[in-house]
């Protein structure tokens, strides 16, 4: 049987400097796993690549979502796979209402002629944002627009909430929030938990690891990943910093070469 | 049937005057009007050759047929009409007003509702000290020749403080391209009083070669305390020009409310401002456009302060398609005196297309210290962020860019507070963005 989710010796570059060095990861279903590391390592450019970000072209390697390699899909085929990324830096767009936005994303997915109904819908929604103890009138707010940091990143969760895909990567999706906003967060991710789901989750902190348990996590430096362990390691990372890592693994510069 | 003219001049407007049975002061007044049409040269709107447009057309006078009632009216025109016409309602078919319809209540309140060249007969001197005072005649050419040439029309009187629920609509339609369409709105509300206006201009010429030219005008006096809505949507084929210049006068705490769908299929000059003449006078523009095809398109919106604690805000937002040409102009002036003033305005354009073009060209000319304006203009493609962002949810790319489309006119079609006229943009809307 195959994995829920494989990346193969993944390469990336951005204006054609490359910053994904080889990313090998494995992932089977229900499984949480973190990718800590420093600044400008590639773990941004890891998740924005996967997704099929235009300004990123990879260059080698496969990344397959329940045996079917998403590299060879568009955008919009990625997301409806069931791949899901929480970005970092979520668009602001004019004009088009939340609801009106996830009611398309979800007739997307749905297809032609078998549309969810609006009331249907409604409730849905509402009741995902009440979870997420959002005010109810972001329904009909335009997208993300005018919204703080924390509201995009809660608005994040709740599209993942409503599309409820198979693979999540959540792209330091604790950034910006404060220790309410994070535990609601997080009670968001692990009441979808599922065996047939499984989590990437981007950090700089430990912080958001003390409400998302996760069963594996990876140090990322120099484009790809240099270490791996359980929980613990987070633990040690958060307590000594990275350092240590860099000593041991002979490592100078753990970038990828971005200026500072 | 008469034919087209060919050259135009002082006689010709005599003559075209005298042959509709017109008052001796109007003859007189398109003479004049004729005479500066032989002089005057054209307007030269900002970056828009429109001296390549062909504007030498004057066209014949063809009256559409007068009918008694709406379900007399030829099928092309009754399929316009808005589903619950049962408020106030005119229609012109070619050069000439053929059914008006206004309730007995309203009659009885003292509003008059006819086409402008009844207007002429019945209410000499109301027109006398409006018509064409806001748009003057020796503005340019294109003024003069609509003075000289107005036919069929609109007279809006609404008395002081008399308040009209229902939009009064006007239908404005040509089917053929040979015909003199000259069309001059003219409202008149009293003091105190509240109105919403709605007209639409429209086509059946098909494709021909002959150019149907639109020479409209509008001028609305608000007296003081009065409150008019105006809505135009012009939505003709691309073988017709539309000229369209909007005027409104207000007095003190007088309020217009222009929106306005510029959504003509071939080349449009519009010009809609608003003379803020009383204290307190207020003005809000709303303007979308979209162009297709190789459409060349010239929006200006003007507010002009001259009231203390006047305001005005203006928004246009155009989309432009497929080879289309948009220039934008916002100018907002505020006069020496018009202390408190407050005048803003935003253009944006859209292009979806290599070949499309747009330029926004927001213009403050203020002589007071004591005021507030501002401006924000920007002109894009859909941004690719965006695009991304929504086919990263799984919505298709077409979906996407159409969402944000629709979504970069939404701030100003949700705002209309006419559901009718909303409902029809939208349809327009889907038309030409496909």
């Amino acid at each position: 049987m195959s994995s829920l989710f494989e990346i193969r010796g993944l390469k990336s570059e951005i204006e054609g400097k490359e910053i994904l060095k080889g990313f090998n990861l494995t992932m089977q279903g229900g499984e949480v796993h973190a990718i800590m590391g420093p600044n400008g390592t590639g773990k941004s450019t890891l998740a924005s690549s996967i997704m099929g970000h235009p300004k990123y072209e990879v260059t080698e390697g496969e990344v397959f979502l329940n045996g079917e390699d998403v590299l060879e899909m568009e955008v919009d085929e990625r997301a409806r796979a069931g791949l899901f990324l929480a970005m970092q830096y979520p668009s602001e767009i004019t004009g088009v209402t939340n609801a009106d936005f996830l009611r398309s994303a979800i007739n997307a997915r749905r297809g032609e002629g078998n549309e969810i109904s609006l009331i249907k819908f409604v409730r849905q929604m509402e009741a995902k944002m009440k979870e997420l103890e959002m005010n109810p009138e972001f329904m009909h707010r335009y997208l993300n627009e005018g919204f703080s940091g924390g509201e995009k990143k809660r608005n994040e969760i709740l599209q993942m909430l409503l599309l409820e895909p198979k693979l999540v990567i959540l792209d330091e999706i604790d950034s910006g929030l404060d220790i309410d906003a994070l535990k609601i967060v997080a009670a968001g991710v692990n009441a979808m938990r599922a065996e047939d789901r499984g989590f990437l989750i981007i950090t700089h902190y430990q912080r958001l690891l003390n409400y998302i348990k996760p069963d594996y996590v990876h140090v990322m430096m120099q484009g790809r990943i240099v270490k791996s362990g359980g929980p613990e390691l987070a633990e040690r990372l958060e307590a000594e910093g990275y350092d240590w890592v860099k000593e041991e693994l002979g490592i100078v510069d753990e970038t990828v070469g971005q200026e500072a | 049937m008469s034919t087209p003219t060919t050259s135009f001049g002082r006689e010709a407007a005599a003559k075209l005057a005298r042959s509709k049975n017109e008052p001796a002061w109007l003859v007189e007044w398109r003479e004049e009007a004729g005479q500066l049409a032989s002089t005057l040269p054209l307007p030269k709107p900002e970056k828009t050759p429109i001296h390549r447009w062909t504007l030498d057309v004057y066209g014949a006078n063809r009256p559409g047929q007068a009918v008694a009632s709406t379900a007399q009216l030829p099928e092309a025109i009754a399929s316009l009409l808005p589903a619950e016409a049962k408020g106030a309602l005119i229609v012109q078919h070619n050069s000439a007003v053929v059914y008006t319809q206004l309730s007995d209540e309203l009659k009885a309140k003292g509003v008059v509702l006819t086409s402008l060249e009844e207007a002429a007969r019945t209410h000499e001197d109301l027109l006398r000290q409006h018509l064409m005072t806001a748009y003057k005649r020796d503005e340019h050419k294109l003024a003069a020749l609509h003075a000289a040439l107005w036919n069929g029309g609109v007279f809006l009187y609404v008395p002081r403080g008399v308040e009209i629920e229902e939009p009064i609509q006007a239908l404005l339609f040509a089917d053929d391209a040979e015909a003199t369409f000259v069309p001059h709105i003219l409202v008149i509300a009293d003091a105190n009083s509240r109105v919403s206006f709605v007209e639409n201009v429209t086509s059946a010429i098909g494709d021909t070669e002959t150019t149907l030219l639109h020479n409209g005008a509008v001028e609305v006096f608000a007296k003081a305390g009065a409150h008019v809505r105006y809505a135009a949507v012009h939505h003709m084929e691309k073988a017709a020009i539309d000229v369209s210049y909007r005027r409104a006068v207000l007095d003190n705490d007088a309020r217009i409310e222009w929106i306005v769908g510029d959504l003509h299929e071939g080349n449009t000059l519009t010009d809609t401002k608003s003379i803020l003449k009383g204290n307190g006078s207020n003005s809000d523009a709303k303007i979308i456009a979209v162009g297709t095809g190789s459409q060349r398109v010239s929006l200006t919106t003007q507010a002009v302060h001259f009231g203390r604690a006047s305001e005005s805000d203006m928004i246009t937002r155009a989309v432009m398609t497929e080879e289309a040409t948009a220039i934008i102009n916002g100018i907002t002036k505020i006069e020496h005196g018009a202390t408190k003033a407050n005048g803003q305005q935003t253009e944006k354009v859209l292009m979806l297309s290599p070949k499309a073009r747009g330029d926004a060209n927001p213009i403050l000319l203020i002589d007071e210290d004591d005021v507030k304006a501002g401006h924000a203009a920007s002109v894009g493609q859909v941004n690719a962020e965006q695009v991304h962002y929504l086919m990263s949810r799984g919505i298709p790319k077409t979906e996407a860019e159409r969402l944000i489309i629709y979504g970069f006119l939404d701030p100003v079609v949700s705002e209309i507070p006419l559901e009718g006229i909303r409902e029809q943009l939208q349809r327009i809307l889907e038309r030409k963005l496909g």
